[in-house]
């Protein structure tokens, strides 16, 4: 007798099937546009619907959640990455993609980025930099420029702002990119390759906040008059002009790229191959197991308190 | 050893370690007291001091009782002569040891040889004490366990005499009838234990004293089941973690002393509005800040009930006794579950490293199966439905209607979209509220040990459980009418308890924390503020040190 495999027909995964409540955004807001690259990206890799997860801390970027029609949390200010990092170690069968803000991610949450990069946790995190608190109308964030005024700072910033790809780079994220909101293509590109990558990968997205801090990232879009500088990636061709474009997984390569003054280079900046928490962790769950044989759960537990008579 | 030889004699056993908080070492404690019946306290006096240098002879002595035992190493220690009321038992411990080992050991091995010698005055199974140092030091080479066999040995062969004043004789524990094997461990270990029984197969943590050896265990032992613990950088970052394995549909476990609860309160908030069940223990320590973080001390009862931002339902529990500390975690994940809650378990330094046998839980009834509930949800699915308790649809479950539902921190109406409609806020805080009275209709009122009715009643929680029964029982023994009533769970308050407090004409709470500004403890306070009872009193105090049974007695009966 033949087996007959009962597959469910999946339902093509549409833009109408993802959209969830009409994003709450000022009008003209950068992040209208990372939504929508979001949905695209998703459209064209038709992930299982109900694998897809999306997580936010706090801020206007990390209302995204209630933007997308998939699982999703939005938590609390700052601690995003932990909370997915539990979700991504404990459900190897699902999608988990964060957003957030600056604030969120450098400033309240800046401890978490270092050591979820550091732990290598797989996920795809898009950090939506405007440069200032949008939700709580206009303050300095952990990347305003110096100079620049906020109400916290009405006669300009003076702190030095985080340098996020350095930051990155530095607590060891293994796919480090930066990208612009105005730049569809781009960004749908940055954000599949992120999450192809098998580890902690941050997209960082010039998103402008038009209420706030108006025309902050018109130098990188050519159509303000602006330039955008899309870093040129060693295709390893042999070839004499290949020893001149940028080798991903140099470190130092990556600094100096980072050091370019604003508006900066935008691409991959750094892309390793490292092994994931979630590998490791899941090689030591296997071979604590294995030494056990499949014993069912009341037997080894039965076994620790037979040591303890 | 001598806790675990007694557990494996069926006799009672009761440990009360002290360690002091310097890396480089100091002065430990170890107390140990072993009865034929039920121990309830690490009792208040010694019987038998050993002592192995001068300054630890001079810091205990005065908890030796009038005629008790000094054993010393004479090689270090000189007593006051003057102290005659001591039966002064000096032994070259250190010179023996030495002699009987020789070699590389040196002096290693001395508290070993002092266990041949309580062997010896005590008459206690030395067969099954050769056992019990066989495996112990099972996984070092066959030297140590050797080296250790001659020590104790040398110490059972030394002739020290009978020094006993008093007869000492541990009845080979009653064979009782059912034959329950005991298991030894602290109370740590059977918290963890009891989390691993109860299914849960998550968490994450960061070191703080006395919390740190929970999630040491968890954390070798959880891989076993195919489980994770994960030492977080932070506390803010493991009650996250914690909350992101809860939401991925495995209940998962987060803990920490009190000034790290702190850190952790305002995602336990979260927990409570976003409705994600959530187990976080605190093993309390003296507070506030930094404290004193060797010491016990029940203080943050307030913190547990009261810690969070905002209207924020959370269920406190808390252990009474070593054994209590493996069921309570039972208990505290049967109720994160099925009220999708986060719930607080209190332990205290005391029973986190106090030592006891107790007999063995029947694993089989007992173990509950982790699996995350993936089960498509049909047609209408409302994460967050006002009519009945919140069931969460964990990521990976395919939703019927197409409609996947986000869980959040925001107000929200029931299919969890973000609102400030007044009446949805007070709606929705009604829900998570009810949750609460739903739980304290189930939840058993507590018995009374003693008459039901009475003089006073001496209402505890927490580990201070064992004094007060103590207390208890020799005031009754001296014809007191004296009766106690232990709180498990302390929020929600089981129902019932206003018909007990009626029935006697003092209730006096007996609680290791301040009396507060208008003269109650943390306990006593909530209690006359939920009863409106003048009748409740206060029993309390904050040296840092269990109750011992006197402390309780001249307390009450004053």
């Amino acid at each position: 007798m033949n087996a007959v495999a009962v597959v469910e027909e999946r339902e093509k995964l549409t833009k109408k099937a993802l959209t969830a409540d009409h994003p709450t955004w000022c009008p003209g807001c950068g992040d209208f546009a990372v939504l929508a690259a979001f949905y695209k990206v998703l459209e064209k890799r038709q992930l299982p619907h109900e694998s897809i997860v999306t997580l936010a801390g706090i801020g206007c970027s990390s209302r995204f959640p209630y933007f997308v029609n998939t699982h999703g949390a939005h938590f609390i200010h700052g601690r995003a990455v932990p909370l997915a990092s539990g979700v991504s170690l404990s459900r190897p069968d699902l999608h988990v993609f964060l957003f957030g803000g600056d604030g969120d991610g450098f400033s309240i949450g800046g401890n978490h980025l270092e050591h979820g990069a550091r732990k290598n946790i797989r996920l795809t995190y898009v950090i939506m930099d405007n440069f200032v608190y949008g939700l709580t109308k206009k303050q300095t964030s952990p990347t305003s420029p110096i100079g620049y005024r906020s109400k916290t700072d009405p006669t300009g910033a003076i702190d030095q702002p985080v340098n996020p790809i350095k930051k990155l780079v530095a607590a060891g994220a293994t796919f480090v990119a930066r990208t612009h909101a105005t730049q569809i293509n781009h960004m749908m590109q940055m954000i599949e390759r992120a999450m192809d990558h098998d580890g902690f990968s941050v997209v960082e997205v010039l998103s402008e906040c038009v209420e706030f801090f108006p025309g902050a990232f018109d130098a990188g879009n050519p159509r303000k008059g602006g330039t955008f500088t899309v870093i040129d990636e060693r295709k390893w061709d042999n070839s004499p002009e290949d020893e001149a474009r940028h080798d991903v997984t140099d470190e130092m390569a990556a600094y100096r790229l980072a050091s370019v003054p604003f508006p900066g280079l935008f691409g991959v900046f750094f892309e390793v191959d490292r092994p994931t928490k979630n590998a490791l962790e899941g090689k030591w769950i296997a071979e604590a197991q294995a030494k056990f044989g499949g014993a069912s759960d009341l037997e080894i537990l039965q076994k620790t308190f037979d040591r303890l008579k | 050893m001598l806790a675990r030889l007694a557990g494996r004699s069926a006799q009672d056993v009761m440990t009360y370690m002290t360690i002091p908080s310097t890396i480089s070492g100091g002065p430990s404690i170890f107390q140990v007291r072993i009865g034929s019946g039920e121990v309830l306290s690490a009792g208040d006096e010694a019987d038998f001091l050993v002592a192995f240098h001068q300054h630890s002879y001079e810091d205990h002595i005065h908890f030796l009782r009038e005629g008790g035992v000094l054993l010393y190493d004479s090689d270090n220690v000189q007593p006051d002569p003057n102290k005659k009321q001591f039966v002064h038992v000096g032994v070259p411990i250190t010179g023996l040891t030495i002699e009987a080992l020789g070699g590389s050991a040196k002096d290693k091995g001395k508290n070993i040889f002092v266990l041949g010698l309580l062997a010896r005055i005590f008459h206690l199974d030395t067969d099954k004490f050769k056992k019990l140092i066989s495996e112990r030091f099972s996984g070092k080479s066959g030297d140590v366990a050797n080296t250790a066999l001659m020590a104790f040995q040398a110490g059972f062969a030394y002739p020290v005499g009978n020094v006993l004043s008093r007869l000492y004789r541990f009845e080979p524990g009653m064979e009782s009838a059912t034959e329950k094997a005991q298991v030894t461990m602290d109370g740590n270990q059977a918290l963890a234990y009891g989390l691993i029984a109860a299914g849960v197969r998550h968490g994450a943590g960061y070191p703080i004293t006395p919390w740190s050896s929970v999630m040491e265990i968890l954390r070798s032992e959880l891989p076993k089941y195919g489980g994770l613990f994960v030492q977080a950088e932070d506390e803010l970052g493991a009650v996250s973690l914690a909350l992101g394995f809860s939401y991925g549909g495995h209940l998962a476990v987060t803990g920490s002393a009190g000034p790290g609860i702190s850190l952790k309160s305002e995602a336990i908030g979260w927990a409570s509005m976003a409705e994600i069940p959530l187990i976080v223990v605190n093993v309390q320590r003296g507070g506030p800040s930094t404290g004193l973080p060797t010491n016990v001390e029940q203080s943050d009862l307030y913190q547990a009930i009261f810690g969070g931002h905002g209207d924020s339902p959370r269920a406190v529990l808390a252990a009474a006794t070593v054994e209590d500390c493996f069921y309570v975690a039972l208990e505290a994940a049967r109720i994160a579950r099925k009220f999708s809650t986060p719930v607080i378990i209190l332990s205290d330094s005391s029973l986190a490293t106090r030592i006891e046998a107790f007999d063995e839980p029947d694993l089989k009834t007992l173990m509950q199966d982790p699996k995350a509930d993936l089960a498509p949800r049909a047609q209408g699915f409302r994460p967050y439905a006002l009519e009945h308790i919140t069931s969460h649809a964990p990521p990976g479950t395919p939703m019927r209607d197409g409609k996947y539902p986000v869980v959040t921190g925001l107000e929200h109406d029931e299919m969890g979209h973000p609102t400030g409609s007044p009446k949805l806020h007070a709606a929705m805080t009604a829900k998570r509220r009810r949750k609460l009275q739903l739980l304290a209709e189930e939840i058993p009122v507590p018995q009374v040990h003693g008459d039901p009715e009475g003089e006073a009643l001496l209402v505890g929680w927490g580990s201070t459980f064992g004094p007060i029964h103590e207390a208890v029982t020799r005031a009754r023994e001296r014809g007191e009418s004296l009766s106690a009533l232990h709180l498990r769970h302390l929020h929600p308050l089981p129902n019932g308890l206003n018909d007990i407090f009626d029935r006697f004409k003092r209730v006096i709470v007996i609680e290791m924390n301040d009396e507060g500004l208008y003269g109650y403890g943390q306990l006593a306070t909530i209690l006359r503020a939920r009863y409106c009872n003048p009748k409740i009193r206060s029993l309390t105090k904050t040296d840092g040190l269990t109750f011992r049974v006197r402390e309780i007695l001249e307390g009450v009966l004053k």
